[in-house]
């Protein structure tokens, strides 16, 4: 099965297995949970801000490879980087940094933890779901 | 004309390959094992929806030419053929409705508006459907009634003494799944309604996993209200079915307002239809409705009790094959009391995964919640994956999944 070795790649399994910034924050400035509606998987995350720049940030939840290792690399990503910039963060970033083919059905799972970011951290209208 | 009746049921034995040459879906070479969300379709079904299109396609009940006629009279026929199957006293008893869903929500939006209010008591269980708990939630806010759900035990079954208990209560109304769509548990459904009867309650039965599987005779249960879809027992989406007994929808209010469900209509007031037209207005899903007819005819040539025999033979093999998987957890009862429904996890898996995963070998099952959030609370658990049998499945694609398992395990290892 080619295909399957193609779709869990060894750095999609390493971030599942060993989620970066898992757990939570003391005082966050910010926290915020989602859900896919789905399957009920949850992806939250908490923030530390300093002069518009995030400090800090980890993430919890539960869900599949796809989902959790989609928000272990977006913590890695946001770390130190300014809100504006993290504002800026589209769906094609985030399904072009887990660098696989995802099928629409498992589209939702894999930008679960941009739509933590988007309407949770910042406040942003809710986007509407497009696929 | 096309064949309706199932070869099997002349043979006499039960042959799944000459079932599956029924179905032109298995030519695809998918091991099909998601029947529990919906079925496959027989060529007979598909024929007889066929034949509608292109022989005597026509509105039903109004015209007075012959093709429309004909439609009628087949439509009118499935009303017979649900009337036989569920064994309903009168076909003015079998209401034709989408699905399940809209089955529960007429019964909550007209009964339920008219015979529930302050402080009344509704009874539920923690593993129903989404569709047996919604409905009575809004009805609950509404009205300001209550809500009581019976919990389960370590094996998936109903915690008997806490339902007994609330009976003591005097619900107005007690509605449980005949099985369980997560669990496969088959609940004690008579004994259920019996007690819930004599309290005087009236009894919902939600039987979308039940009357495919193990069958049920309404007047011998007993129960007030009986709902099942067509797309799960083999028949087309789009259609189902509402039993309820004819004393309460006499009682009724209507669901919807509109043609076919009046008598007559003037600028200031309508005198509605009879029963069962006024529960159905507007223009049904004719050709639904008609293949749900070659569907209970293919379903009662094999046979309830062949198709459970034969259930329980591929669940018994599929507990014993997944149980050798290390990190596996089934969840439910045994397999006696159970219908062929198994929902497992797999430690360090997520479902979605394992069902990806698993589709890469070509096999289907479902994988999330299965509708049923509060269950999944119950159990502690995210999301479920699911495998279901029905009539047409075979050890072969057991053995597929368990392939495909193994590959899960391996790729996560």
């Amino acid at each position: 099965m080619a295909l399957d070795d193609q779709f869990y790649r060894e750095y999609i399994l390493d971030h599942y297995k060993n989620p970066r910034n898992f757990g939570r924050l003391e005082a966050a400035d910010i926290s915020h949970e989602e859900y896919n509606p789905l399957c009920g998987d949850m992806v939250g995350m908490d923030f530390r801000m300093l002069d518009g720049v995030i400090q800090d940030v980890r993430f919890h939840g539960r869900g599949c490879a796809i989902s959790q290792a989609s928000a272990s690399l977006m913590t890695e990503r946001l770390k130190g980087m300014r809100v504006e910039d993290a504002r800026k963060i589209s769906k094609e970033d985030v399904l072009g940094e887990l660098g696989i083919e995802i099928s629409p059905a498992r589209l939702k799972c894999a930008l679960l933890s941009l739509k933590v970011l988007k309407v949770g951290a910042y406040g942003l209208a809710h986007e509407e779901d497009e696929d | 004309m096309s064949t309706l009746k199932s070869e099997v049921a002349t043979s006499g034995r039960y042959d799944v390959g000459v079932i599956r040459a029924d179905f032109p879906f298995f030519d695809t070479g998918v091991a099909y094992l998601d029947s529990a969300n919906t079925s496959q379709r027989p060529r007979q079904v598909v024929e007889a929806m066929e034949e509608y299109f292109t022989q005597y396609n026509s509105n039903i009940h109004r015209a007075v030419y012959r093709t429309s006629m004909q439609a009628t009279e087949r439509y009118d026929a499935t009303r017979r053929k649900v009337r036989e199957f569920i064994n309903a006293r009168s076909v003015k008893e079998v209401i034709f409705t989408r699905n399940v869903t809209e089955s529960i929500n007429l019964v909550a939006y007209t009964w339920g508006r008219q015979n529930v209010g302050e402080g009344d008591l509704i009874v539920l269980t923690v593993m129903e459907h989404h569709s047996n708990i919604v409905p009575w939630q809004i009805l609950a806010q509404e009205k300001g009634a209550r809500l009581a759900y019976v919990d389960i035990d370590d094996q998936g079954e109903l915690r008997l003494d806490q339902f007994h208990d609330l009976l003591e209560q005097r619900p107005k109304l007690v509605a449980f799944a005949q099985v369980s769509n997560t669990l496969g548990t088959i609940t004690p459904y008579r004994e259920l309604t019996a007690a819930a009867r004599a309290a005087g309650a009236v009894v919902l039965i939600d039987g979308a996993q039940g009357v495919q599987h193990v069958g049920v005779d309404v007047q011998e249960v007993g129960c007030d209200f009986y709902g099942f879809t067509g797309h799960k027992i083999l028949g087309p989406t789009g259609v189902g079915v509402l039993y309820g007994r004819r004393e309460l929808l006499e009682a009724m209010p209507p669901f919807l307002g509109g043609g076919d469900m009046i008598k007559a209509v003037f600028l200031d007031h309508t005198d509605y239809a009879g029963l069962p037209e006024k529960f159905e207005a507007g223009t049904p899903a004719i050709a639904e409705v008609i293949g749900l007819g070659a569907a209970i005819d293919y379903l009662q040539g094999v046979g309830v009790d062949a198709i459970r025999a034969h259930e329980l033979d591929l669940t018994e093999y599929a507990v014993e094959a997944l149980s050798e998987i290390d990190g596996l957890r089934m969840f439910g009862p045994p397999a006696l009391r159970r219908a062929g429904v198994l929902s497992f996890d797999i430690e360090g898996i997520h479902p979605h995964d394992i069902a990806t995963i698993v589709d890469r070998h070509n096999v289907c099952i479902r994988a999330g919640h299965n509708c049923a959030m509060p269950l999944m609370h119950r159990l502690d658990v995210a999301a479920t994956a699911r495998a279901s049998f029905f009539l047409y499945n075979t050890k072969e694609e057991i053995d597929r999944l368990l392939v495909g398992l193994h590959d899960a395990k391996r790729i996560f290892s």
